[in-house]
Parts: structure tokens; sequence; C-alpha cells
């Protein structure tokens, strides 16, 4: 009836977990205690979960990055503590069965449940207003992209009080991965929260590149998109090409843990290797998949913050393109310890080089659009000085490691942690803080509050210094990853150091809670009445903050790069049209809630081998999906009166602000979809 | 200071590949730097220089494209590269694991099995055999032959220079040569599971003699590894003390790898298998594992990297 | 494939190469712009293709290990399996009768049609179920060996495929007899047309890569 599942699946004697488990239970129960009583579950889920708006579920994105964050970040301090106190005899307070589920847990949420859904919510939130569109291609899948992610974020968290996750390391190589080797439900519960986020997120892939090609306002050519649309576009062709592949791989450990098959097993013709490369050969793209819409994002600050166009407009677009292809011949470069031959390695070492010529081209175009400008250090420059100097030594640990005879004595060392955080941190999490801070406005109405962002930042900058540079040391003294406890006591200083540093980032991102929390607060002192708060020069800049629900009450006509800087240049950037015409819109669905719902019943009911459940959740999944093909009211229309009516307020605003030029009146109300 | 008060090992080879790495990584480093100070450094500068509030600065608004800037900064770094290319290129091959090393002294054959969780050395040319301790003798290049019997490992000795994987039904190769005496840390350095941070040994180089001295104590030692004793010991355990056998079954090694191809089973784990089967088994017989996995060209002694022995054509 | 499907999507493919992003969508706005949801179908059937290719990968590398057990030579039965392509392969065709007869607008005939092609694809099923069945009783199933393993995962994955579309042919019939050729019966039966030719095209290298060259 309930398959593997019984009562002793819940971790009774770990109290760690189960400390956690009851601040999840009552935590859980007073927000949904706050929520009813505040009586926020219609608005709640006619407003944000059945939208389908992009700027909605591009904000939902984020809000459940920012929570797995701190999810993934205890995970971190964990490990960071139990490494600082388990020197020579002692043996820490995490035992090894406990220690490599939270390491692994750490890897699988930062990057698939954290650092994916932060960009792809960017996406979401940005490139529509970017191009001048009115949402994206496929308003519904992408609302059903987002619930299937959940779905898997549901999954991962359930692993921590129902069984337990994968001890394997956040790739799962097998045969470790394997029955044999792996035989409680962790690998299961990694496989499928995977699957399902994994299919959300190729789902998202498709519907942005259709949306970046057929979506544009008229007059964008490809040449004139904004720099983070370009990297968008090409992070979302990477999704597309990359993402298949990690289903695949995936689909066959799973075959060989429920259907009894030899892919990677050490018996009967299975080939380990096999599984090592084709997980690569997703997984490299998936870096650039994270890094380039950062790049993106620091494009667009770094020219807005300086006042002058991006430098090499062009160029960072080929830089882009050449590093998304390149992107998929460089996946050996993870293995060169497996025996390939020279020629093998030496190929992959210096594919994996040349990908630093256009990241390095990329560096310089920032440095030249700082040249000569007028650059002001609001919080998204900061971020972003701060992610070009930490990147540079990212960059050179990182063609260090191509060389495959300096991988050999560095491979699997904490140096190669401390490379990756190197670029993941310095690249994507400051990137994302950055976009956060810079595209808020745009969101919200409202700017945040720039002594929290600062003080943030700092303790970002400065925790990851302390965290990571005694791992570079420790990576060369020979200390390897993953290890729960080690006999060399002259590792320990280096560890204590490390832990302080992950203490600092903790205070960082605790300023940053205090920052939305004073933010909010403060949200009239804050408030961003001209919609165009730091002197932007897209499209989204043009309208409203918070944009309006439709974004553009009349599609822009595009005839420059920078089109909303020439037209404020030309004095025409807040022309009132004469008439409005009505606007087609996507209709708010349930479907996709739905479908992910019984999207967590099948994956759970597959980690566990409820069968008949499984049944439910599958039925349950194509059934909505059919049902939602038969339902023909999909979209309305918006009155031209009633755009009319929202623009006239808009204007009012802006000609009010434009007279007194100070922060005046009330906050914009939000616009609520009809 | 950090870096300068401590001894990194890995920077403090103790032989001829260890040593090779180094300048490697310190060439590389050199290298890279000549264009990433300048980045750092321009960066700060640029930032400094043109605050918004420092109005002496020239402000050039419309400013975004010079093409000499462009050329620079795209051939600047890809000279760089290319000169690091040639070194990888050629690193690569001469760093390359599988190449024996060139040595008047005669090489000693160790054979490594990773196992749950601990590492098993056998010696065939003196039919010995320990765990957790590896004895060498120093200026005497060691030829391992790696295989695992369980998950995949690593096989790595920091000071002494590169690691290999260690991976089930397959044999991988690795030649090192320690130059001074000593004691050096081996590990594994892939996780390999519950035991993975007790799995390491103590690699020992020592004199010819001292060599000698140690193959005698190890083969005064009653235990005998065969069948049973073998099973006993792969059995998961962790935090295993050092033990020698005196007395080691003939072709134990390719036992092992055989046994996780398929076509045999336990029984059969040895006595079948000729020690000396050729390397270059022929391609059709690998059962496809020459994924990515490339033969080795140039290099007489150098085999292919995959070289599982086949029981029946 | 000389589905008409295909060369709509053409059309959309054609915006995005000249169109350079100015296209009318936001103007006349209504109905769905067909093209869009063409090109995203091809995105994702591109994002499939790579799925198989995978799969495929997989196979090639496995194709000889076959750890002891029976190699492709003596399981597959080839004219067992020339007889599901040839079902396969008339699905198509009568597919494509489908789609002509949707074009030309006749209701009644594209229903039959579709029928049919139901008929023959359920047919290919059936084939390669009693097939698996018997080499699974045999005692060459998925669990035998590495070679096997690939074999049933690539070959059952395009059947799961192929099952999926006659879900979908199942439903396509239905709304079509509810609605009529409207404009989106038309555009998710084109999109299922090309779903259905591109189970086609794999399922030809499927019979070229496994069984033939298994056979040989």
């Amino acid at each position: 009836m309930f398959g593997k599942l019984t009562l002793d699946a819940i971790p009774y004697h770990e109290p760690i977990v189960m400390v956690t488990l009851a601040a999840v239970l009552l935590g859980g129960l007073a927000t949904l205690a706050a929520l009813t009583k505040f009586r926020l579950w219609g608005y709640l889920w006619k407003e944000w979960f059945t939208s389908v708006d992009h700027k909605k579920i591009g904000i939902m994105y984020i809000i459940v990055a920012l929570v797995m964050l701190l999810r993934g970040f205890a995970d971190a301090i964990m490990m960071r503590l139990q490494q600082a106190m388990a020197a020579g005899e002692s043996a820490g307070y995490l035992p090894p069965h406990h220690f490599d589920q939270v390491f692994t847990a750490h890897g699988v949420i930062m990057i698939f449940f954290v650092a994916m859904p932060f960009i792809t919510g960017l996406m979401n939130l940005v490139v529509p207003l970017q191009i001048g569109a009115r949402d994206v291609a496929y308003p519904f899948l992408n609302s059903l992209s987002f619930w299937l992610f959940v779905s898997g974020v549901v999954l991962v968290m359930m692993s921590l009080f129902i069984g337990d996750f994968a001890a394997t390391g956040w790739l799962a190589y097998p045969p470790l991965s394997g029955l044999k080797y792996s035989p409680t439900v962790g690998v299961d519960y990694y496989i499928w929260s995977l699957q399902l986020s994994g299919l959300g997120t190729t789902l998202s892939g498709i519907n942005f590149i259709v949306t970046i090609m057929k979506m544009r306002a008229p007059g964008m050519t490809m040449m004139k998109m904004p720099v983070f649309t370009w990297t968008a576009l090409v992070t979302n062709i990477l999704i597309v090409a990359a993402f298949p592949i990690l289903t695949v791989t995936l689909a066959l450990l799973t075959a060989d843990r429920y259907l009894d098959t030899h892919f990677f097993t050490n018996e009967l013709g299975g080939n380990a290797m096999m599984y090592v490369n084709m997980i690569w050969i997703w997984g490299h793209p998936e870096v650039y998949i994270l890094i380039l819409p950062c790049f993106g994002a620091y494009s667009e600050i770094v020219a807005t913050f300086s006042k002058k166009p991006l430098f090499g407009y062009k160029s960072m677009v080929y830089a882009t393109s050449c590093i998304g292809v390149l992107s998929f011949v460089v996946w050996l470069h993870h293995f060169f310890t497996m025996g390939s031959g020279a020629s093998v390695n030496a190929f992959f070492g210096i594919t994996t080089m040349i990908i630093s010529v256009p990241t390095g081209a990329k560096l310089f175009n920032w440095l030249f659009t700082m040249y000569r400008g007028r650059v002001d250090f609001n919080v998204p420059m900061l971020w972003t000085v701060g992610f070009m100097v930490t990147f540079v030594i990212g960059g050179v640990t990182g063609v260090l490691m191509a060389v495959p005879g300096a991988d050999f004595v560095l491979h699997n060392s904490v140096f190669l942690i401390a490379h990756f955080h190197n670029v993941i941190i310095g690249g994507v999490v400051f990137g994302v803080f950055a976009a956060i801070n810079y595209w808020f406005p745009k969101a919200f109405g409202f700017r945040l509050n720039e002594f929290w962002g600062k003080a943030s930042f700092w303790c970002w900058l400065v925790g990851f210094y302390l965290a990571f540079m005694p791992l570079y040391v420790l990576g060369l003294k020979g200390m390897t990853r993953r290890m729960n406890h080690y006999a060399n006591p002259d590792w320990q200083p280096y560890l204590i150091v490390a832990a302080l540093g992950a203490a600092v980032i903790a205070l960082g991102i605790f300023c940053t809670l205090v920052q939305f929390y004073v933010s909010i607060r403060d949200r009239k002192k804050l408030t961003d009445p001209s919609g165009d708060p730091w002197g932007g020069r897209t499209l989204e800049w043009a309208i409203s903050s918070p944009a309006p629900f439709y974004n553009f009450a009349i599609v822009p006509q595009i005839r420059e790069l920078d089109q909303f800087w020439e037209d404020k240049q030309n004095g025409v950037a807040y022309v009132q049209p004469a008439k409005y015409e009505a606007i087609h819109m996507p209709r708010n669905t349930g479907v996709g809630v739905v479908m992910g719902a019984f999207g967590t019943v099948l994956g759970f009911a597959l980690v566990w081998h409820i069968w008949w459940l499984a049944a439910v959740g599958l039925l349950g999944m194509i059934g909505a999906f059919i049902a939602r093909a038969y339902d023909n009211d999909i979209d309305y229309w918006v009155p031209a009166e009633e755009v009319e009516k929202i623009e006239r307020s808009r204007h009012a605003q802006l000609k009010q602000f434009q007279t007194t030029q100070v922060a005046p009146v009330a906050a914009p109300s939000r616009q609520k979809v009809a | 200071m950090l870096l300068s008060g401590c001894n990194m090992e890995v920077l403090t080879p103790k032989g001829d590949i260890g040593s090779h790495e180094k300048s490697l990584i310190l060439i590389a480093l050199g290298l890279m730097a000549i264009v990433a100070i300048p980045v750092i450094a321009m960066t700060l500068w640029f930032a400094w220089r043109y605050r918004s509030s420092n109005k002496q600065a020239t402000y050039a608004p419309n400013w975004s494209h010079s093409t000499k800037i462009e050329v620079v900064v795209w051939t600047i770094p890809a000279i760089i590269i290319v000169i690091l290319a040639v070194i990888t290129w050629t690193s690569s091959h001469a760093l390359d694991p599988y190449k024996p090393l060139e040595s008047e002294a005669k090489p000693v054959t160790v054979q490594v099995v990773s196992m749950d969780w601990k590492w098993l050395f056998v010696y065939p040319e003196y039919g010995v055999a320990s765990v957790n301790e590896l004895v060498m003798p120093v200026d005497r290049p060691v030829n391992f032959q790696i295989t695992s019997d369980s998950v995949m490992n690593a096989f790595f000795i920091p000071q002494l220079g590169s690691q290999i994987y260690a991976m089930a039904g397959m044999e991988t190769k690795l030649h090192l040569i320690a130059r001074e005496q000593g004691t050096y840390a081996g590990l594994s350095s892939n996780f390999s599971g519950e035991g993975f941070s007790d799995m390491h040994f103590k690699a020992i180089a020592t004199s010819e003699d001292g060599f000698k001295d140690w193959i005698a104590k190890a083969k005064a030692t009653q235990a005998t590894l065969d069948d049973d004793s073998y099973k006993a010991l792969a059995q998961p355990s962790e935090k295993v003390p050092v033990a020698y056998y005196g007395n080691v079954a003939p072709n134990l090694f390719v036992g092992v790898i055989n046994k996780h191809m398929g076509e045999m089973s336990h029984d059969s784990m040895h006595g079948e298998m000729p020690m000396d089967m050729p390397h270059d088994a022929p391609q059709d017989s690998m059962q496809g594992m020459q994924m990515d996995m490339h033969h080795n060209e140039g290099g007489d002694a150098v085999s292919s990297n995959i070289t599982p022995a086949k029981a029946e054509k | 494939m000389s589905s008409p499907a295909v060369s709509a999507s053409h059309g959309a493919l054609d915006d995005v190469l000249h169109g350079g992003g100015v296209d009318g969508h936001h103007h006349d706005g209504h109905h769905d712009d067909g093209s869009k949801t063409l090109l995203g179908f091809w995105i994702y059937l591109m994002s499939d293709c790579l799925i198989f290719s995978g799969l495929f990968a997989t196979f090639a590398v496995l194709a000889n290990a076959t750890a002891g057990g029976p190699t492709g030579k003596e399981l597959f039965e080839l004219p067992y399996v020339l007889g599901e392509t040839m079902l396969l392969l008339v699905s198509s065709v009568t597919f494509g009768m489908a789609m002509l007869n949707m074009h030309a607008g006749q209701k009644g005939k594209v229903l039959a049609w579709l029928a049919v092609t139901f008929v023959f694809g359920a047919g290919f099923i059936g084939m390669e179920v009693y097939e698996f069945a018997k080499l699974i009783h045999e005692g060459a199933g998925p669990d035998r060996s590495a070679f096997l393993s690939s074999y049933f995962t690539l070959v059952g994955t395009h059947g799961l495929h192929v099952t999926c579309g006659l879900i979908w042919l199942v439903v396509m019939m239905d709304m079509i007899r509810r609605y009529g050729l409207n404009d989106a019966t038309r555009r998710r039966l084109s999109c299922l047309s090309l779903f259905w030719h591109f189970l086609d095209i794999v399922w030809i290298c499927v019979f070229t890569f496994v069984y033939l060259r298994g056979a040989i």
C-alpha cells in the first residue's frame, strides 16, 4: 500500500533534523495562520499562484530562490563548522552519513534550486520588458514551468524529513549512486526532484527562445537587442541543447535503480564512465547557463551607472555567442584524471582556455565602459565592481586547472572548490544581487535601501575572500574535497578562517533580509515615481514602476540600440499618445498549480515505490493538461478606456514628478490583473 | 603572509612528476598574471578615477567604440592563450600518467586496488601485498596499475604528483618516481561513500635497502591473500590498520578486474588469466569502454588506457 | 516529409530569419499567432531529438557489451521488425492524408484518416509490446546485459513517444469532432503531424542502427 514508506522513514533519532522539522512546522503553521487571519489566500491564489504574468512568475521564482538560498546556506554553515572542528582525533558533530547528505544537498540546492530560479526569475521579469513585449510566447507554459520547479523544491525539502537525501555528491556519480551502493531513497529524491524541475527548465528555455525570436518590438533587429536579452537568448539556447542530455542521463540512472538495467553498474557490461561523460556534457554548459545572464545584467548596470553606452556592444554579443558554442566542447576537463590519452586531454584543456579569450574581452569591455564615464556607486554597481575583481581570480584558477598537467594535482582538491565558488559566488551570486537591486523598482515600484544593500555587499565580499582563499591554500596542501574529518592538524587553522568567512557571509545574507524589510517599511520614501530610477537606457525603464500588467500601452518602435535613452535625449520619451487601443491578454489559470501538485505526488510516489499513487500523479498531470487543452476561455481584451485610465494616472504622476523633481506623494498603487 | 608561512605539499614535491607539475602551475600562473593583474588594477583605478564626484575626470557620454582597444583586448589574451596552449599540449604529453618514466633503474610494479574503504597494494614481482601502506625505493620508477573493487576512487600522493581514477572492471595506469626519502600522505581524492575520509595511506619512500627490508618483513608475514582472505578484506570497513600478506595468489589483480567485467563469475577469480595479457586488447573486446578514452599515440610502452583482459574471445 | 505543416513552419522560421522581430502579433493579437506555436514546437522537437541522440549514443557505446548474453544477431527477427516499420510508415502516409483533408476543410475525412492512423499506430505499439514480452520471456530482458538495457531503453522510449502520440491523436479527434476545423485545432493538428513524422524518422534510425546493424 505505501511501498517502501514506513514510519521509520522519519529520522527521529537525528536531533538536528528534528529541531529543523519542528522549526519548519511551527513556522509553516504560523505562516498558514497569518495567511488565513488576514484573508490572503484568495489574493495569493488569484493574483499570484494562478498568474500567467511573466513579472509575477519572475518574482515568485526569485522568492523561492531566496528561501532555498537560506536552506542551501544552512548546509554550507554546517559543513564549514564540521570541517573547522573535525581535525585529528575529533570526529566533529556530524557523522559521515549526515555530512555526506549535507554536501550533496548543498550542491544540488545551490545550483538547481537557487541559482537556476534566480536566473529564470530575472529573465522572466526583464526580457519581455526589454523587448517591448506584453508577455512571453506561452504564458501558461511559463506558469507550468514554475510549478514544476516548485514541485522539485518540495521533493528536496521533503527528503530532509521523510527518508534521506542522496549522499553521493551533487552529480551522483555511479556506481556509488547505483542501487548496490546507495540502497536508500536518497538518490531517488535526487533523481525525481531534478527531473521535475529540469522539465520545467527545458520548457521555459523553449518559451524564451520563441519569445525573443518572435516577440520583439517592431524595428528591434537582433543587433539592437539589449545585451541582457542577448545573454538570455544564448542561455536559453544552451538550456534547450543541454537539459535533454541531463534528462537522458538521469533517466538511465533511474532505469538502473528501478528496472535493474546495467547502464552504469559494475556488472554485466555497465559503463560508469559514460555517466561521467554525459553528466558533464550537460554540466559544463550549465555553468554558462548560470553565468551568461549575469554577464548581461552587469553589462546593463555598468552602462547605466557609468552614464555611457556599453563599450563594444558588438564584441559583447560575439563574445557571448562564442562562449555559448565553446561551452559544449570542454566537458572532459572535469575528468582529465580518468585516463584519457594525452592528446584528448590537451584538446579539451585548450578549448577550455579559449573560452577565457571572449570572457576576458567582456571584462575589458566593462572596464572601458567605466572609462571616461561618471560612475555612480549605487548598490548594483558595487556588486559589479566586486564581481570584476573577484571573477578575474576565479578565471585565472580556472584556466590553471584547464592545463591537464596542473589539474593532475589540483583535481578534486579544495582548490577546485575554491575555484568554482570563486566564479559562482563572484559571478552568479554577485550578479543576481546586482540585478535584484537594479530591477527591484521595476517589479515593485520602490527602490531598495542603499545602506543595508551596501552592508550586504561588503559582508559578502569580505566573507567570500575569508571563506575561500584558505581553501585555495588547503588545496595546494593536498586537502581533498568532501572530507568529513581529517588527520592533518595543519589544516585546521585554515578551516577555522573559512568557517569565519562563512559566518561573515551569513551576516551578508542577514543584511539582505534586513534590506528587504527596511525597504518595504520605507517604501513611500523610496518610491520610484518616474519609472526610471537610475537613468536607464533600455525599454523597461520607459514604463511606470511597477510595470502595468500589460507592460506597454503602445508597442514601442525601435530605431536605436538604446532607444529609451535616445528618446530621453530627444525629449520624446514621455509623450502621451493621442489614443489607446484595447489590449489582448492571457487569462490566469490554475492548471499549472494543479499539474505541479500532481507532479509532486508523482515524484513522491516514485521515490517510495507507491505505484498506485504514482499512477494517480501521472494521470492527474496528463488529465489536467488535456483539460487545459479543452479550455477555450484563455484570453481577454483590456478595453481601451481602462488602458487610458491607467496611463493617464501614470502621466499625471510623471508631470508632478517632473515639476517637483523631489521624491513625491504616495507610492503608485499596485496594478492588479483584471 | 599565510601563503609564505606555510608548507604547501603540492608546491614542495618530492619526485619528478610533482616537480614538473609545480613548475607548470607557476608558469601558467605567471603567464595569466600578465593579463589578470592589469585588469584588477584597471578595475580599481577606473572605478576610483571615474567616480561621479570626480568632476576633473574626462566624461565622454557617447563614446562606446574603439577599434584599437577592441583589437588589443582580443589579441593580447589570445596570444597568451596560444602560448599556454602550446605549453598545455607539450606538458600533457610529457606528463601523461600512462607514459613510463625514463630511468636507468629497474621499475617496481605495484598493483593498486581501491576497496571500501582502504587501499590494497600488491607487489607482483615479490609476491607480497599490503593494506594502507605503500613502500617504494627512491630513484626507481614505480609503475602503478590501478583498479577498484567497488565504486570510483582516485589514487593520489600529492607530494609525488599526478592522481588517477580507480574504476571497477578496468585498469588505469600511473607512473611516479620519488627522489627524496620520507613518508608522504596518500589518499583517495574521489568521494566514495561513508568511510571515504579515512581512506588514506602512508606512502613511504625509502632507500633500496629499506625497501628490501620491508619486502622481507612482508614476506615473513604468515597471512596469505587468496580467494577467501580477499573476500574478507573486500568487505566494507573503515580505519583499517596497516597489514601485510606474505603470500599473494597469482593473478589476483587481473581477477579483481575481470570480476566486474560481466562474463566471469566470482569463482573463476584467479588462475585463468595470464598476467601479461597484451594490454592493447582489440577494441571490440573492450565492451565499448573506449568512449572518449583514446589510444595513446606515441610512446612504445604506452598502451590503451583501458586494458581489461578478456576471458573469452 | 511533405506535410503542409512543414512548409507552414518553414514560414515561421523565415519570419525569424528575415523579419527581425517585425511582425504583426501585437496588432492582430486576438488569435495566437500560429507561427509562434510552430517555432516553439520545432524547438521542442529538436530538444526531443537530443534525447534520442543521447540514447543512440548510449546504445552505440554499449552495443557490444553483451556480457556473455545474447547478441542482437541472435535476438532480432528482421521480418517481424520490418512489419512494425511498415505499420509506422503507412501511418505517416495516412496522417499526411488527414493533413491534406484538413487544408481542404474536409472534417469528416480528416477524422476518418486520423482513425486509420490510430489503428496503424496502435498496431505498431502492439507488435512492439509483443516483441518485448517475448524477449523478456526468453531471458533476454533489460536486466541481462548493458547491451539489452540500452536496446530496451532506446526502443522503449520511442514506443512511449508513439503512445503519447496515440493519446494526443484521440484527443485531437475528439476536439475536431466537437469544435470542427478552427484555428486552434488546425494549429494543434499541424504540431501533432510534425510529431508523428518526427517519430517516423527516429524509427527509421532505430531500424537502421539497432536492427539492421545488429542483424548483419
